[in-house]
This record gives C-alpha cells, sequence and structure tokens, in this order.
C-alpha cells in the first residue's frame, strides 16, 4: 500500500472516533427529555438485533454454516454461558462441522 | 451508584477480550491476504479501532475503492456509535469532558454492550476504563498475532471463526432477553427491519442498521408508554 492508505487510516480514525466523543462531552449535564431517555435505554437491545440478524446467516457462503452457527450460539447462550463460551463454542461446533460434513 | 473500580472492569471485560481473540486474529489474517504489511494492519486496529468498518474496508480495499469512498463508508457504518454513547451517557457516572474525550475512543458495539447492560446504578469512570483497555489490547494484539501466524491456521477453523463476531452479539444480548418481553421485542423488530433493508438493497448496511435501530428504539417506547399511561 501507498500513502493514500496512511491518509486513508487518519481519515476512518477521526470519523469513527467523533461519533463516539461528541455525545459523551457535549451531552454531558444536560437532562434530556424523558421520552429520549427511555429511548436511549432501548438502543442496546435494538442494535444489537440489528447487528446479529441477518448478517449472521451469511458469515461464509455456504447458508448452512451461518444457519448452524446461529442455532449453536443462541443455544449455548440460552444455557446461562457467559459471552467467552459462546463464542468459543460456536466456533467449536462449526470447525467440527466442517471437518466431518464438508 | 456502583461501586466496583478498574479491576472489576478488566474482568468484566475479560469476556469481550477473549472474544474480540478470534475477531482480531482472522482481521489480521485477511488484512495480510488484501495486501497490508504487519505494520499497516495492526495501525488500522490501533487507530480506528472499530470491528465492522475494518472488515468492510478490507472488501472495500480489495475491490480497489477509492480511499476517500472507503472513508465516508466508515462513517456511516460507525455513526451508530453516535446512539451508543448518547446513550451510554445515562450510565456512566458524571466526569470532567477531557476525561470522557478520552475514553470515548475505546466504545465499541461489544464494550458498549457490557457497560450498558450492567444492572444497578451509574458506573464509576474507573470500571469503564477497565473493561475498554482490556478489550483495546486484545483487539490490537490479536490482529498483530493474525497477521503473523493467520495463513498457518487450518482452513476448517479460519471459516469456523468467522462466526465470532456475531456469536459475541448473541452472547451479549441473550442474558437480557431472558424473561424481558421488551428486550425479545426490540431485538426482534430491529432484526425484521434490518432483514427488509438488506434483502431489498433499500440501504447500505451502515444506514439499515442505523435506521433499524432508532425506529425499534422508537416504536417500542411509544407502545410502553402507553401503557405507562393507561
Amino acid at each position: 500500500m501507498g500513502a493514500w492508505y496512511w491518509w486513508m487510516i487518519i481519515g476512518m480514525a477521526v470519523v469513527t472516533y467523533l461519533p463516539r466523543a461528541i455525545p459523551l462531552t457535549f451531552l454531558e449535564g444536560r437532562e434530556l427529555p424523558p421520552a429520549i431517555q427511555n429511548v436511549l435505554r432501548n438502543i442496546p437491545y435494538a442494535v444489537l438485533g440489528a447487528l446479529i440478524f441477518p448478517a449472521i446467516f451469511f458469515v461464509q457462503e455456504n447458508v448452512w454454516f451461518g444457519i448452524i452457527g446461529a442455532t449453536a450460539a443462541f443455544g449455548i447462550a440460552f444455557t446461562g454461558a457467559n459471552v467467552m463460551t459462546v463464542v468459543l463454542g460456536s466456533i467449536a461446533v462449526l470447525a467440527v462441522y466442517s471437518v466431518w460434513f464438508l | 451508584m456502583d461501586d466496583r473500580g478498574f479491576v472489576s472492569g478488566i474482568k468484566a471485560g475479560t469476556s469481550i477480550a477473549v472474544g474480540y481473540f478470534p475477531i482480531a486474529l482472522t482481521f489480521g489474517l485477511l488484512a495480510k491476504t488484501t495486501g497490508l504489511s504487519l505494520l499497516e494492519a495492526t495501525a488500522m486496529s490501533i487507530f480506528v479501532y472499530a470491528g465492522a468498518a475494518q472488515y468492510i474496508s478490507l472488501s472495500l480495499i480489495a475491490a480497489g475503492v477509492s480511499p476517500l469512498l472507503i472513508v465516508l463508508n466508515t462513517f456511516v457504518v460507525n455513526i451508530r456509535h453516535f446512539l451508543m454513547t448518547a446513550s451510554l451517557n445515562e450510565k456512566m457516572q458524571p466526569e470532567k469532558k477531557w476525561v470522557k474525550a478520552l475514553y470515548a475512543f475505546g466504545v465499541t458495539d461489544e464494550s458498549f454492550s457490557v457497560l450498558a447492560t450492567q444492572k444497578g446504578g451509574k458506573l464509576r469512570t474507573s470500571f469503564g476504563i477497565g473493561v475498554i483497555v482490556i478489550a483495546y489490547g486484545s483487539w490490537v494484539i490479536f490482529t498483530a498475532v493474525g497477521h503473523l501466524i493467520g495463513a498457518n491456521l487450518p482452513h476448517f477453523l479460519q471459516a469456523a471463526m468467522s462466526i465470532a463476531l456475531y456469536a459475541m452479539f448473541v452472547g451479549l444480548l441473550v442474558p437480557s432477553m431472558r424473561g424481558n418481553r421488551k428486550v425479545v421485542s426490540l431485538a426482534l423488530i430491529a432484526a425484521l427491519i434490518n432483514s427488509f433493508f438488506y434483502f431489498t438493497g433499500w440501504l447500505t448496511t451502515g444506514w439499515a442498521i442505523l435506521v433499524s435501530t432508532l425506529a425499534s428504539a422508537i416504536f417500542i417506547e411509544i407502545i410502553s408508554s402507553k401503557g405507562r399511561r393507561t
């Protein structure tokens, strides 16, 4: 990569940092209306739903990979396992799947 | 206020660090196949530190897309952090502006989810910094490790590791879903709207996530505020 790559990194760094920093520094000390506070409290769960679906099904060209991976992740998570176990467990299930069935 | 400090933050962030391990490793590996040097790949993780955007930028670099467009795309994919840090502001203890500007850099989907879903009152800054430091360290170190050793990993393992990012999101969401219909509805509605945009191609990924998140969060707030009034 040439010099353009480093300019691109700087650009990416700036546009990634601004949406992170502006609300945290400018909203401090200002009381938001209760309705907006409630919407903000809803956001973590909504954003996770949107980040997971439908992308989880398309991690590989073979869609079964995504379906099995998603089933494994939700299955393990519903047993009450922590995040670490869910991630490593899903990888293990898919590794077994691709060794045995592909 | 919650009284846990830096060390408890490190502990709470360990699950992110372990979850980042395969994701960063895969990023390092893909960066190498895209033609980035070890320094270039690691620098992106050090300065940008945004998993989804970094993955997307690799495929755009490989496709020969102009750097300016890649920067613009990065912005669109990461606008969602605007919602998260606005939401996080409600959860963190009041703090000096420069301190918040500093730890704002470490707010990712995962560190945000871990912080925002902590039970109890406002979180101390030191707890937040603990979560962020260990997650960031893991991301940077394993990007470099992935670039160094990635290509030697067996192919089946590389493929299996592509689920890691999403499995982590699932692991963050499910504990809050159990026995909470509101959380289930929030996630489900956002998932449906986002899938709609995906399959129709009406919005690019970044905008689709932003719009579906907002739509779901506002819709559920309207429904539940009606429920409170009656």
